[in-house]
């Protein structure tokens, strides 16, 4: 799925490579709290791990085999951050090394199958991990269903990409129904090689699975025959990150996205409605209820001037996203705030 | 690890384009295939002049041609994609020996087959004339963040380690009589992995230890700093120069 050169057009590869590049600058802080200073070697060796996996080939039937992508492998096994750097660097290594994957399309490269794959396949996992009962067979099933969706996931990430920016003039329905269709078949793989191997470590050594700290039973001491519960060891204070230089860097690029990139990107219409104007869905739909609204169609009313309009308007949408945002989590945050007496407040 | 610590893809000697800095030669790779990205594909000359350039570069590095065409068939894959886009592609068609095929897709296929083979022809030029330690720290130098060049090496340096103890346990179980045929020796298989992936972590643990107690606090020391003068830079950005004029010629013309 290594997408090479020129087949993604030059400004939706810089779009995607921005994309990247600010996942990768979160993951980085990111994984220094799920590893602390062990991140160097231990993802290092993660990364050499999923390298090696990746050849590790399984036998399917008469001749052909299949070997593991590792997404989300790697972010059920070491966490999500650490999963991205991982798959990241070795992507980045596949390109300049061995050639395998362009060196421009490292952008979409990494977002779809470092990115994508990671974060659908953990929010899955973390999702169906709530739900199901606390045992260890939960972790196998919630790694199978993960990894199952995770690679479709990536099949559609790439399809949504390429109906931005695709160089040939392949209609989206086809590329979609190619993409999904190969994928799901190659996920049902993944998802039974991911479970498999999770399912090995887990029996083996649970403390080093990320996706499976719930799991770890409280130690209890028998003393004089009854069972006492032995004193929790002190868990070490979680590092404050600094949550403003975040937030700042999630609205500059966003703003920057909205109103600049954005002009790129409008030139064609998004995948969903290619595919409804193909199919002629779109004939049926009514005019939107906002229609007549000054920011209708992503433009501003009263500007002529295309580029300049479509960027004032993404300004003007993060702006307002931004703050409605911030007043429901201000909101919340009171709340709970309230419902906290002096005495509970020390979770 | 007994061949040295080179890996295989580079290839030793003392060529100007070698004894260039690593991070000038990087910069240099990747303009190149942006340049050549944003050209129209309609300039077919255009193309063709790349291709002598990047010829030009091999000459220079004295990278035999046999050795770059060998490398070129990482891109095998990609051609049998872009041999399919004509077929499927929408627009008016053509009839070439009695098949019905997209004008669109063959110019299609045309563009993913000239750009990706460029792209791979110089990654390839790249990776020949570079060593693996000077690639990472030209990363470094064009200031990509130092953990992630710390992960990229530590990926590189332990890889062959991961792999070798992949093979011997596959020949530690073919030894025992088992071969995988099918589905039903995943499970063998997917053992196999998570026991590499706990070898792995272990392994990472061991060397995080003997790093803090020779003294490492979260930085490499960096003991040769590469510096490049302004004629080095020169140098290196002679050839995504040379491919911007192409470039603007076939925009224009």
């Amino acid at each position: 799925m290594h997408v090479p050169d020129g087949f993604i057009d030059a400004p939706t590869s810089a779009v995607t490579g921005v994309v990247a590049a600010g996942a990768l600058a979160v993951s980085l802080r990111g994984a220094r709290r799920e590893l602390d200073e062990r991140t160097a070697p231990l993802a290092g060796l993660v990364a050499a791990f999923i390298f090696a996996v990746q050849m590790l080939n399984f036998p399917v039937a008469a001749g052909t085999s299949g070997h593991l992508l590792g997404g989300a492998l790697a972010a059920i096994l070491v966490g999500p951050f650490t999963a991205v750097l991982c798959v990241s660097v070795v992507l980045l290594m596949q390109g300049v090394l061995f050639a395998d994957g362009g060196l421009t399309a490292l952008g979409v490269n990494i977002t779809d199958m470092a990115i994508v794959t990671t974060v659908v396949s953990y929010a899955v996992f973390r999702g169906l991990l709530a739900v199901l009962p606390r045992k260890r067979r939960s972790v196998t099933v919630a790694s199978f269903v993960a990894a199952l969706v995770s690679v479709p996931a990536a099949a559609v990430a790439f399809t949504l990409i390429y109906a931005v920016g695709g160089t040939t003039d392949v209609s989206i329905g086809k590329v979609a129904t190619a993409m999904i269709g190969v994928h799901v078949l190659i996920g049902i793989g993944e998802a039974v090689i991911t479970a498999l191997t999770v399912g090995a470590v887990v029996a083996v050594r649970p403390d080093l699975v990320h996706g499976a700290r719930g799991l770890r039973q409280r130690l209890r001491l028998r003393v004089n025959g009854t069972l006492v519960d032995a004193p929790a060891p002190t868990a070490p204070v979680a590092a404050r990150t600094s949550r403003r230089t975040l937030w700042v860097t999630g609205l500059v690029t966003s703003l920057v996205l909205a109103g600049f990139v954005s002009f790129y990107a409008s030139a064609n219409p998004d995948g969903l409605e290619k595919v409804a104007h193909d199919k002629g869905i779109d004939k049926k739909e009514g005019k939107h209820a906002a229609s007549g609204s000054p920011l209708a169609d992503y433009g501003v009313k009263d500007i002529s001037d295309a580029r300049l309009s479509g960027g004032l308007a993404g300004v003007i949408g993060v702006g307002v996203t931004v703050v409605a945002g911030s007043a429901v989590f201000w909101a919340l945050r009171r709340r709970r705030g309230d419902d906290v007496s002096p005495v509970n407040t020390g979770v | 690890m007994g061949a040295g610590h080179t890996h295989r893809l580079y290839r030793h000697g003392h060529s100007p384009v070698h004894g260039l800095p690593p991070h000038t030669k990087l910069a240099a790779a990747f303009l190149f295939v942006v340049v050549v990205v944003s050209t129209p594909r309609e300039a077919m000359w255009a193309f063709a002049l790349y291709a002598v350039l990047l010829a030009g570069v091999a000459y220079h590095a004295r990278v035999p041609a046999g050795f770059l065409l060998r490398r070129l068939l990482i891109e095998v894959p990609f051609v049998a994609f872009a041999v399919l886009l004509p077929f499927v592609a929408e627009g008016e068609r053509v009839d070439v020996l009695g098949l019905s095929l997209s004008m669109n897709g063959l110019w299609g296929a045309w563009n993913v087959l000239a750009k990706g083979t460029l792209g791979v022809a110089a990654s390839v030029l790249l990776a020949a004339t570079t060593e693996l330690r000077e690639l990472l720290l030209g990363l470094q130098r064009l200031k990509l963040p130092p953990l992630l060049v710390q992960i990229a090496s530590f990926m590189i340096r332990y890889g062959d380690v991961i792999a070798d103890e992949m093979r011997r346990m596959r020949i530690a179980r073919e030894s025992r009589g088992f071969e995988a045929k099918g589905v039903r020796h995943w499970g063998v298989l997917a053992k196999s992995a998570g026991a590499l992936f706990i070898r792995s972590y272990e392994r990472g643990e061991r060397v995080h230890l003997a790093m803090v107690s020779r003294g490492y606090a979260g930085a490499m020391p960096v003991i040769d700093e590469v510096t490049a003068s302004g004629a080095q830079w020169r140098h290196a950005l002679t050839l995504p120069c040379a491919a911007l004029v192409v470039c603007l010629l076939g925009w224009f013309l």
